[in-house]
């Protein structure tokens, strides 16, 4: 291996000035969701159509799903420009102004990024967007801006200058002490010291050891990892070279969901190309150091998220947890001891080591260090992939950031933390997000899933929801998650149908703190906590749907009630033809009625009715 | 002449399952690599597959079994030509996730985890794709759609419809 140094210098050197402009699509998952590829195809063939020397390329995600497909138009030695809500029909017009003439599209620009030419006049630079303003990326740096497949690309913008410096300078407990000083907690969930934990796996006896990555990202309502993967391979990659030099490791495994093929092809395509300039596999930059990296793609099981789980099925079982202790970082995958961190943290760590420790615990609260990516979705303005730091409110994120609630309804609740976190009422909203305030409030830190609410969500619903999650996603190894999901979801499957009782309600709280204190691993252990802080915030919902057979929100179906309003109705018959069960009748011209005890509350008449005249009640 | 092509592609099956195995001859942890591929060539798991891979990993049938069973990507039936997996994530469920399955349900046929009489569609759902931004989302096959409502699915449909004309022409 030449001079890891020289070669960034070399490659710093050939990639500017760019002497022609560039089009970037972004082509995330996200992305091609929205239909990414048919934009890229579009701009490729008006390129050709007009004979221009333009370079076409694709990237990942930026953060604002919201906006996409997104396309980035670069001119050299002008800012670069990204632009929002692109389709094949505005390739034209974007291509004809922007690379042709130099105009940019002003009222399609989102932002532009600050560099050394002076920016263009009236579209946000990207640190001062009200979208970016209060974000920091650190292990979002890269995403969206370079071209997540190329390790070139890596290299040039600073990458495994981290490991680098481990290899060459340190000894493994000054890496174990960097972290420690970092404060870095794990990003997974759970929120435990990462500098701890390498420091038990490194004094574990035994020689052979592992270094794991649980990448089996399986919250519904997130999908940081999956976009960190996605959009810097190399930064995940570099950061469990660097865990397994501290530890002792010489082998690692990448846990990564199957439901994200594009993840995974990305990944071997990092793991190749750096083997293949010796970043990784034996004798990693001449220094002695050896590590082989697999990738394990999962199989559809939520509950392998849970560190034991995950590695029994790597071994190839069934993927259920076992009792702790003994911790993985005694004895972990075949026996051994293992360091298992989650991509994120395994990501943060290329940024500690080259900034050091004392750099990253100066961002965030006392007891939650650096920064946070978040998942924000639902019911809000931008939807998107956010990094803030640690201590930001909620408030900050769900108003300043993502712009509000979408249509400015009322906000409900926002739920954090996925199927294990809580759903938190306004009143929390001045709540700082860090490890320990989210707990305190009922809900946790997890993953960083966001799902916003408005008042048409219907609180009961979301813990059936949950609830329903969990169940099927119970490995039913233990008795208090197995059955007690089971009766749980019951319970509130019966109180969204109308049929619940009030004592159901200190029935179900009797049981979530049981199936709390006593289940076998986290699963279990913070399933109820969707229905404890609904139950504590959202009390008056569940009555509502028990005392007076109504669903506030209008969502549970059964509690529904349609009727017409007769000084409306023109009778004009198109809700009896939109009715799949017969259940409206009148005469021509003459005001129809519903019978209520053959609607089955689909709504479809409603929607049919040009008039307003039908009312959900 | 039938006979004869569905032979040949039993053959051919038969060769790359046989392939398969002899690569991970040795492996540790290949049970569950190995139901993924053998599942990629047969688009299920037949009961003899499951049975050639406990004994060329020399353990009991009984633990593949338990394995096949015990994840949701493995199936034991054969399914359609073109899988719809419709994202059932809290996203998703806040902004019309239900609906969605309804309309698609509606749209073929068919309820959860069946495949249309003609063999083209199976519908699934899935817990989350991961595509929250863009809720509600689907995939069918190995292509996610967001942003989706009622109305566009027939829309979508066809175009799958549309590729197995054409296949079949």
């Amino acid at each position: 291996m030449r001079d890891l140094k020289e070669w960034r210098q070399t490659l710093q050197q050939q990639d500017r000035p760019a002497d022609r402009p560039s089009l970037t699509v972004g082509m995330s998952t996200c992305g091609q969701a929205a239909g990414g590829a048919r934009v890229m195809a579009a701009l490729e063939a008006e390129v050709k159509r007009l004979g221009l020397q333009v370079d076409i390329s694709q990237t990942s995600c930026i953060g604002m799903c919201y906006a996409e497909p997104i396309v980035e138009v670069a001119l050299p030695g002008k800012p670069r420009v990204f632009y929002g809500d692109m389709t094949p029909e505005r390739g034209g017009r974007l291509v004809a102004s922007h690379v042709v003439q130099g105009v940019p599209v002003r009222e399609w620009a989102l932002i532009q990024l600050p560099g050394n030419a002076s920016p263009y006049e009236g579209i946000p630079v990207m640190p001062a967007s009200p979208y970016y303003g209060r974000q920091v990326r650190v292990v979002t740096s890269r995403l969206g801006l370079t071209d997540p497949e190329s390790l070139a690309e890596y290299i040039a913008t600073g990458g495994y200058a981290a490991l680098e410096k481990c290899l060459r300078q340190m000894t493994p407990e000054q890496v174990v002490e960097e972290i420690k000083t970092s404060g870095l907690r794990g990003r997974g969930g759970a929120g435990f010291p990462t500098g701890l934990k390498w420091g038990f796996t490194r004094s574990a006896p035994g020689e052979k050891k592992y270094v794991v990555c649980n990448a089996d990202e399986g919250d519904p309502g997130a999908f940081m990892d999956r976009s960190v993967l996605e959009g810097d391979p190399f930064a995940v990659i570099e950061g469990m070279t660097i865990a397994a030099y501290a530890i002792g490791a010489d082998e690692g495994y990448i846990y990564c969901r199957a439901e994200y093929p594009l993840a995974i092809k990305r990944l071997k395509m990092a793991i190749a190309a750096a083997e293949a300039k010796g970043l990784l596999g034996s004798n990693i930059l001449g220094s002695g150091f050896n590590f082989e990296l697999h990738i394990k793609a999962g199989a559809g099981a939520f509950v392998c998220g849970e560190e034991t789980a995950l590695l029994a099925s790597i071994e190839g079982r069934r993927g259920m947890p076992r009792v702790r202790p003994p911790f993985p970082a005694q004895q972990g995958l075949w026996g051994k001891p293992t360091n298992i961190n989650n991509v994120e943290t395994y990501a943060n760590v290329p940024y500690i080591i080259q900034n050091g420790g004392r750099w990253f615990a100066a961002m965030g609260t006392e007891k939650s260090k650096g920064t946070k990516v978040f998942c924000l979705t639902g019911k809000v303005k931008k939807t998107g992939l956010i990094e803030v730091p640690m201590g930001i409110t909620l408030r900050e994120i769900i108003f300043d950031i993502a712009g509000g609630i979408q249509d400015d309804r009322r906000f409900k609740a926002v739920q954090i933390g996925g199927p294990s976190g809580g759903c938190l009422p306004a009143d929390k909203l001045d709540l700082p997000v860090d490890y320990d305030s989210l707990t305190r409030a009922g809900a946790i830190m997890g993953s960083g899933g966001m799902v916003v609410m408005d008042e048409n969500t219907c609180m009961v619903d979301v813990a059936r929801f949950f609830l329903n999650f969990t169940q099927v996603e119970s490995c039913g190894k233990c008795t208090p998650c197995r059955e007690g999901t089971k009766r749980m979801l019951e319970i509130l499957t019966r109180i969204c149908a109308g049929e619940g009782r009030m004592e159901d309600l200190d029935t179900l709280e009797g049981l979530a703190r049981v199936v709390k204190n006593t289940a076998l691993c986290g699963l279990g252990q913070t399933c109820p906590n969707p229905i404890l802080s609904t139950l504590q915030n959202f009390r008056h919902e569940y009555e509502a749907h028990i005392k007076d057979k109504r669903c506030p929100a209008h969502v549970c179906q059964a509690l529904l009630v349609y009727t017409i309003d007769p000084e409306k109705c023109t009778g004009c018959g198109a809700c009896t033809r939109a009715c799949p069960a017969g259940a409206i009748s009148g005469e021509k011209k003459q005001p129809h009625r519903i019978d209520p005890a053959l609607c089955i509350k689909c709504g479809s008449c409603m929607e049919k009715c040009k008039f307003g005249a039908i009312s959900r009640l | 002449m039938i006979d004869k092509d569905s032979t040949n592609r039993a053959n051919i099956k038969e060769a790359a399952l046989a392939e398969a195995l002899q690569r991970y001859a040795g492996a540790r942890g290949a049970l569950i690599p190995l139901l993924q591929e053998a599942q990629e060539i047969y688009g299920y798991l037949p009961q003899e597959v499951m049975q050639t891979i406990a004994t060329a990993l020399k353990i009991p049938f009984s633990k593949v079994y338990g394995v096949a069973t015990f994840y949701t990507q493995f199936h034991l039936k054969p399914r359609g030509r073109n899988i719809i997996r419709v994202c059932q994530g809290t996203a998703c469920h806040v902004r019309g996730g239900a609906r969605l399955l309804e309309a698609i349900s509606a749209a073929l046929g068919v309820g959860k985890n069946e495949t249309t009489p003609d063999g083209l569609f199976t519908l699934e759902t899935v817990a989350c794709l991961g595509s929250c931004g863009l809720a509600p989302v689907m995939m069918v096959n190995e292509e996610t759609y967001g942003r989706l409502t009622p109305e566009k699915i027939p829309a979508i449909l066809e175009m799958y419809r549309g590729e197995a004309v054409i296949a079949a022409g």
